[in-house]
């Protein structure tokens, strides 16, 4: 229904995604601007900076388009709208997450994409069988982290109604954070995106497998292919906060 | 009638003051990405020392001022355009027009509200925090602090009257996302939130300091870094009031078109 209702405004939409498209795209050319001044950031040159840009773009935008609504959780428990979902027979996660879906958002992916094709054309790898395979599976295990991620955050809603925003900071804060090589982090920050939140295993593991380099934190190898079993581990986990979320939830004025 | 607009101001502050567990969210998340950003400028300035002619720890106190003055000079949108956007598109404009103050007036007083409780409910605390965990080079005079302000006030109306400028192209477009998406991206790129204006290179940083965006960040974090001292900072200021007082009168004279096109349904 959402998407028939925004293309029903052709022109509306494709402004939207343009400048969707472009919005998404200010942190990249930031990052042109700083390498307009270096060659070298967090010992990554400009093709893998790009590499890291792009897998952690495709893959945040995918959970984006199918997850993106979650934050508008806390107003439905505020204004109490969220009584209607429940009434319905269909689950509430997939209604919440078809709210107001925006195709707009396809945007973000296409941006990423484009990113990551320019950088794997100029990237200087050696690609192997078990490489080749590897980038499909980031990005799609990297969206499904992104997306529990989402829904953990929704979960986090029905506690908080208007802490909205703590959601963006490991969102969009983490996806700002993965654009860059973790050298560039202190040693912390990088063991709190690995172990905590595991955002690592969007593309920083799986990525300096790829490329090559050395990994900050020296973790055994074969965590750079464990991406997909920590991305169903997390979906998981957040299934389950989202169903203790959900029972307690209490409808505004009871 | 200047006691009724401060009234509004008021209301302006308290009415965001509410909203406490939003604030708190919003100062959590402000932390966050300024140290992620922090970290980034870190590794650049590593490379690149004294880039655009900030000492690396210039560098990182402009992050933190940065995150400060986000939601004060609403560069990623959050102020109250969008609410004057929805009024324009139902017609709720007429009442406002209706009343016996100013459009302009009394939506700027409102706003200059808002961004006073940004200011401190948004502003203090990731400052505080980003000068906890880092180096940071913040001044020590009274008198800076004080420029500072007056900048920062400055830098709130130029905010202001590009998004009431904004909010009035709904008069002819009726719909605000295209608009308010175009105040987002411009008030991001060219106000230095993502990079320092002083950073972006050749030209495109030569027209990016003259636009109307550097009175919103670039100009007061230089106020309060020390770049402008004495008669540079009367300039800096200048320059602000200038391109305050000139979006302005450029609302005020779309108003007058504006307001002309209104047709009240079945009055």
């Amino acid at each position: 229904m959402w998407v028939r209702s925004t293309l029903a405004y052709r022109v509306s939409f494709l402004l939207t995604t343009v400048g969707n498209l472009a919005a998404t795209g200010l942190d990249f050319i930031t990052i042109l601007l700083m390498f307009s001044h270096i060659t070298v950031l967090g010992g990554f040159t400009l093709p893998e900076v790009a590499f890291l840009y792009g897998t952690c773009s495709t893959s945040f935008g995918l959970a984006d388009l199918v997850m993106g609504s979650m934050d508008r959780l806390g107003q439905r428990v505020r204004d109490g709208t969220l009584d209607t979902l429940l009434l319905r027979p269909v689950p509430v996660l997939a209604q919440v997450a078809a709210d107001r879906f925006a195709l707009r958002r396809l945007g973000r992916i296409i941006q990423g994409l484009g990113v990551l094709g320019w950088s794997l054309a100029r990237v200087d790898v050696h690609w192997t069988v078990g490489s080749v395979a590897l980038l499909p599976l980031m990005l799609l295990s990297g969206a499904a982290l992104f997306s529990a991620v989402f829904v953990a955050g929704g979960a986090f809603q029905f506690v908080a109604g208007d802490a909205a925003e703590v959601q963006n900071s490991v969102t969009y804060g983490g996806a700002t954070m993965l654009q860059y090589p973790p050298a560039v982090f202190a040693r912390d920050l990088v063991r709190g995106v690995t172990f905590v939140v595991p955002l690592a295993f969007v593309n920083w593991l799986p990525a300096l497998h790829i490329l090559g380099e050395p990994d900050p934190l020296g973790l055994p190898g074969w965590l750079d292919f464990a991406s997909p079993a920590v991305a169903l581990v997390c979906c998981a986990l957040a299934g389950l906060a989202w169903r203790a979320g959900l029972r307690s939830y209490r409808s505004t004025g009871s | 009638m200047g006691g009724f607009y401060a009234a509004v101001v008021v209301r302006g502050f308290r009415r965001y003051a509410t909203y406490r567990t939003a604030t708190a969210a919003g100062v959590f998340t402000n932390t966050v990405f300024g140290l992620i950003i922090s970290y980034s400028y870190i590794a650049l300035w590593d490379q690149r020392p004294h880039l655009g002619g900030y000492s690396e720890a210039q560098a990182l106190s402009y992050v933190w001022i940065s995150q400060a003055l986000l939601m004060t000079m609403a560069l990623m949108g959050g102020g109250g355009e969008a609410e004057l956007v929805e009024r324009i598109r139902s017609g709720d404009i007429a009442v406002d027009l209706y009343r016996p103050a100013d459009l302009q007036t009394w939506w700027l007083a409102a706003d200059l509200g808002r961004a006073a409780f940004h200011l401190l409910g948004r502003g203090v605390v990731p400052l505080t925090a980003g000068a906890l965990l880092f180096d940071l080079a913040l001044p020590a005079a009274p008198l800076t602090w004080l420029l500072f302000l007056a900048s920062v006030a400055l830098g709130a109306v130029v905010s202001f009257a590009v998004r009431f400028l904004l909010a009035l192209s709904a008069f002819w477009l009726l719909d605000g996302t295209g608009v308010s998406q175009m105040a987002m991206l411009s008030g991001l790129f060219f106000s230095g939130m993502l990079l320092p204006l002083t950073v972006f290179p050749g030209f495109l940083g030569e027209v990016a300091r003259a636009l109307p965006w550097a009175a919103m960040l670039q100009v007061p974090a230089d106020i309060l870094l020390g770049r402008h001292r004495g008669s540079g900072a009367a300039l800096a200021l200048a320059f602000q009031a200038g391109w305050a007082v000139l979006l302005l009168a450029a609302g005020r004279a779309l108003q007058a078109v504006a307001t002309r096109r209104v047709v009240v349904q079945g009055g």
